[in-house]
């Protein structure tokens, strides 16, 4: 049994579960229109909390906060589960299937068979929308790939059920209800301004625009503090966070700058278009910024002054952010 | 970033299975959705952090080949894999996982539990056993 889902692909694999699913639901909304309403950008840098002994730097929210929040703004109603066994997991899946809804689902990276092998990492938040079952094979809709995929029902049970850091334990969900009027301007709103509160008014030095002063500051002294190596190491984690699968470039600020100018349609006011402008702008600062840290690791320079501009560049970024989410907030108050 | 200027530096880290799309400005300052193979920096950092768990790997195949570790330890050091996420794959107690790797442990396994490495790690259980041949990381590497 097969339903009718149109693969759509993104950037970034929550926003596009989250579109599929609704879109099937008749609640046609773009990525971008996702990701701002849902408050989606982000910067946090944490330097006591270690992945693979690196300090965890994030663009976006914790994961599952973009989708949360955007039905909760637009009044959409989610079911969700977890389970305890696997193999519960899998009859309540086709359950789902058989009575014709498309289902997302939380899954790790690492077993991930149709998967780039070079992208399999112990990665255990990736969404995916399964929306039939054939002969044996699920039918997936992966919206970070171009065309629609599948999977045995052993291989998709098994990333169900990968382990590590956020584990998703067969996590399931789909949309039940849709608000029969969806009010986009008030959503639009919201989103901005919450994502106003995110960036700079969290009052710890390691979020927001504070969180990129805060490293920019630490970044000129890392090849001292931990010798050549780690600090290339911290580096190239840094710019595979800004930039891999998932962020549309930038660490999200082009998707970002691509909403405020539909914001700046749905309400009708061409400040937003100025501001996206602006953000288009900050995203090419980021770009330049990884494009000196990618000839660092590479080693095509010599000395220390370039870990100096790629924290100048970051102080830079800050000052825009600042400025950029002030204005925001002016403009939507 | 205008929409001319998305990078097409295809360093065969999407194995030719997908593009990933982007967001860029057109002609008329819009904003549309681009794909691309690939970025020069992102790939430099991604195949940085592979070389970095070559390096691992290599360690691991050099103690193997002295005798210091089971196999299980290359493997794991392939796959990413600590002590305790193995054993939160595996459900074996990682006090038990720890004395596999010493080589003469390792030698005395149940097939039932040379089995459940094997499913975790993505080898048969002949390879588990026989241990790598090479590190290298990725079958076909050059």
């Amino acid at each position: 049994m097969t339903i009718e889902l149109k693969h759509s692909q993104t950037a970034h694999c929550e926003n596009g579960a989250a579109i599929n699913l609704l879109r099937y639901h008749g609640l046609d909304i773009s990525e971008p229109m996702a990701f701002g309403i849902g408050s989606g950008l982000f910067f946090t840098y944490l330097p006591f909390i270690k992945m693979i002994n690196i300090p965890v730097t994030s663009f976006r929210p914790l994961p599952g906060m973009i989708f949360k929040r955007l039905a909760n703004t637009l009044g959409v109603e989610i079911f969700r589960k977890k389970f305890r066994d696997p193999q519960e997991s899998m009859k309540a899946l086709d359950h789902a299937l058989d009575q014709g809804i498309p289902v997302g689902l939380q899954v790790g990276a690492f077993h991930l068979t149709y998967f780039p092998r070079p992208y399999r990492f112990h990665f255990n938040v990736h969404n995916i929308v399964v929306y039939g079952r054939e002969n044996g094979h699920y039918r997936i809709s992966d919206s970070v790939m171009e065309e629609p995929v599948s999977l045995t029902c052993e291989e998709l049970m098994r990333v169900r059920w990968s382990r590590g850091a956020f584990e998703p334990r067969g996590r399931m969900y789909f949309p039940v209800k849709i608000p029969d009027r969806i009010d986009l301007p008030s959503a639009v709103i919201k989103g901005i301004r919450r994502n106003c509160r995110e960036m700079l008014t969290i009052p710890f030095p390691f979020f927001g625009v504070k969180g990129i002063r805060y490293v920019s500051r630490k970044i000129r002294k890392w090849p001292k503090k931990l010798g050549e190596k780690k600090a290339d190491l911290y580096l190239g984690n840094f710019i595979r966070m800004q930039e891999e699968i998932g962020t549309g470039g930038a660490g999200f600020r082009f998707v970002y700058a691509a909403f405020l100018q539909e914001a700046s349609d749905v309400l009708d006011k061409p400040r937003l278009m100025e501001l996206s402008h602006e953000m288009t702008e900050d995203g090419d600062r980021w770009r330049a910024m990884a494009t000196i840290a990618g000839r660092i690791i590479k080693k095509r320079n010599s000395g220390h002054e370039t870990y100096e501009a790629v924290s100048a560049i970051l102080w830079e970024i800050a000052d825009r952010e600042q400025h950029i989410f002030s204005e925001l907030k002016k403009a939507v108050s | 970033m205008k929409k001319d200027k998305v990078p097409q530096d295809d360093d065969n880290l999407m194995e030719g299975r997908s593009r990933e799309l982007c967001y860029a400005v057109d002609e008329n300052g819009r904003y549309v959705s681009v794909l691309s193979s690939g970025w020069e920096p992102k790939n430099t950092a991604l195949l940085q952090a592979w070389e970095q768990i070559g390096e691992e790997a290599k360690k691991a195949f050099d103690s193997f080949k002295a005798g210091r570790v089971s196999p299980l330890g290359f493997y794991m050091a392939r796959g990413m894999f600590d002590v305790s996420l193995l054993s939160a794959y595996t459900k074996i107690p990682k006090r038990r996982i720890r004395s596999h790797l010493v080589p003469k442990n390792f030698r005395r396994l149940d097939a039932e539990t040379l089995r459940k490495y094997a499913e975790v790690l993505d080898i048969s259980v002949d390879e588990l056993v026989k241990g790598p041949e090479t590190a290298k990381i990725f079958p076909g590497e050059k």
